[in-house]
């Protein structure tokens, strides 16, 4: 498995929230993706669009990540030079974990293929759940 | 029986009001939260006419990624 392809496995492995995510260049070509390649390539396109609008709003200079809210769910967008990764999450999830995630996915893809060890089976990470929502009356 | 139809009048407009409070909750929370590299946030309702155009390019990929 390539490092993209892993950094992808690990963060839907990590994250509840995450459905789906796509690594992308800056020409909009799928790295890696968690879900099919023709569909990937539509995320891609859309996301990468996206980026660019928004990029021209205001005089902020340069759009690093964005998040998008809609009835149908959240879209999760996070540039790191030249490479993107594009999420989708259920409505409302917890917007700075997702962010944390997807800026640690996109450094683990840009990481060189590490030397396989001789180790033994490492052991399954523990999936990380939404924090309980506090009771703001008490 | 007049009171019966000035309950059930009640009822029928407090359903009414819900619904469309509903509603209008649900079309409020869409929107776009954008993260400058100098540390800026800026955040676009759905009813501002910048965000239109780029929640459409958010939805299409949502459905991409969903189906």
């Amino acid at each position: 498995m390539t490092e993209p392809h892993a950094a992808l496995a690990e963060l839907t492995e990590i994250s509840t929230q995450i459905e789906a995510a796509v690594l992308f260049d800056a020409d909009g070509k799928v790295v890696a993706a968690t879900i099919p390649e023709a569909r990937a390539a539509q995320v891609a396109t859309s996301a990468k669009a996206l980026l660019e609008q928004a990029g021209q709003i205001g005089g902020h200079g340069e759009l690093t990540q964005l998040e998008a809210s809609t009835a149908e769910g959240s879209l999760f967008v996070v540039r790191d030079g030249s490479t993107m990764i594009a999420a989708s999450t259920s409505a409302e999830p917890t917007a700075g974990l997702v962010f944390y995630d997807l800026k640690s996915a996109l450094r683990a893809a840009a990481k060189p293929a590490a030397k396989p060890k001789a180790k033994a089976a490492a052991k399954p990470k523990p999936k990380r759940t939404t924090p309980p929502k506090r009771n703001a009356s008490s | 029986m007049r009171a019966r139809k000035l309950i059930a009048l009640g009822f029928a407009v407090g359903s009414l009001l819900g619904i469309g409070l509903y509603a209008r909750r649900g079309k409020a929370s869409e929107r776009l939260d954008l993260y400058f590299a100098d540390g800026s946030l800026v955040s676009l309702h759905s009813d501002s006419p910048e965000a239109a155009p780029l929640l459409v390019h958010a939805r299409d990929a949502l459905r991409a990624a969903a189906t």
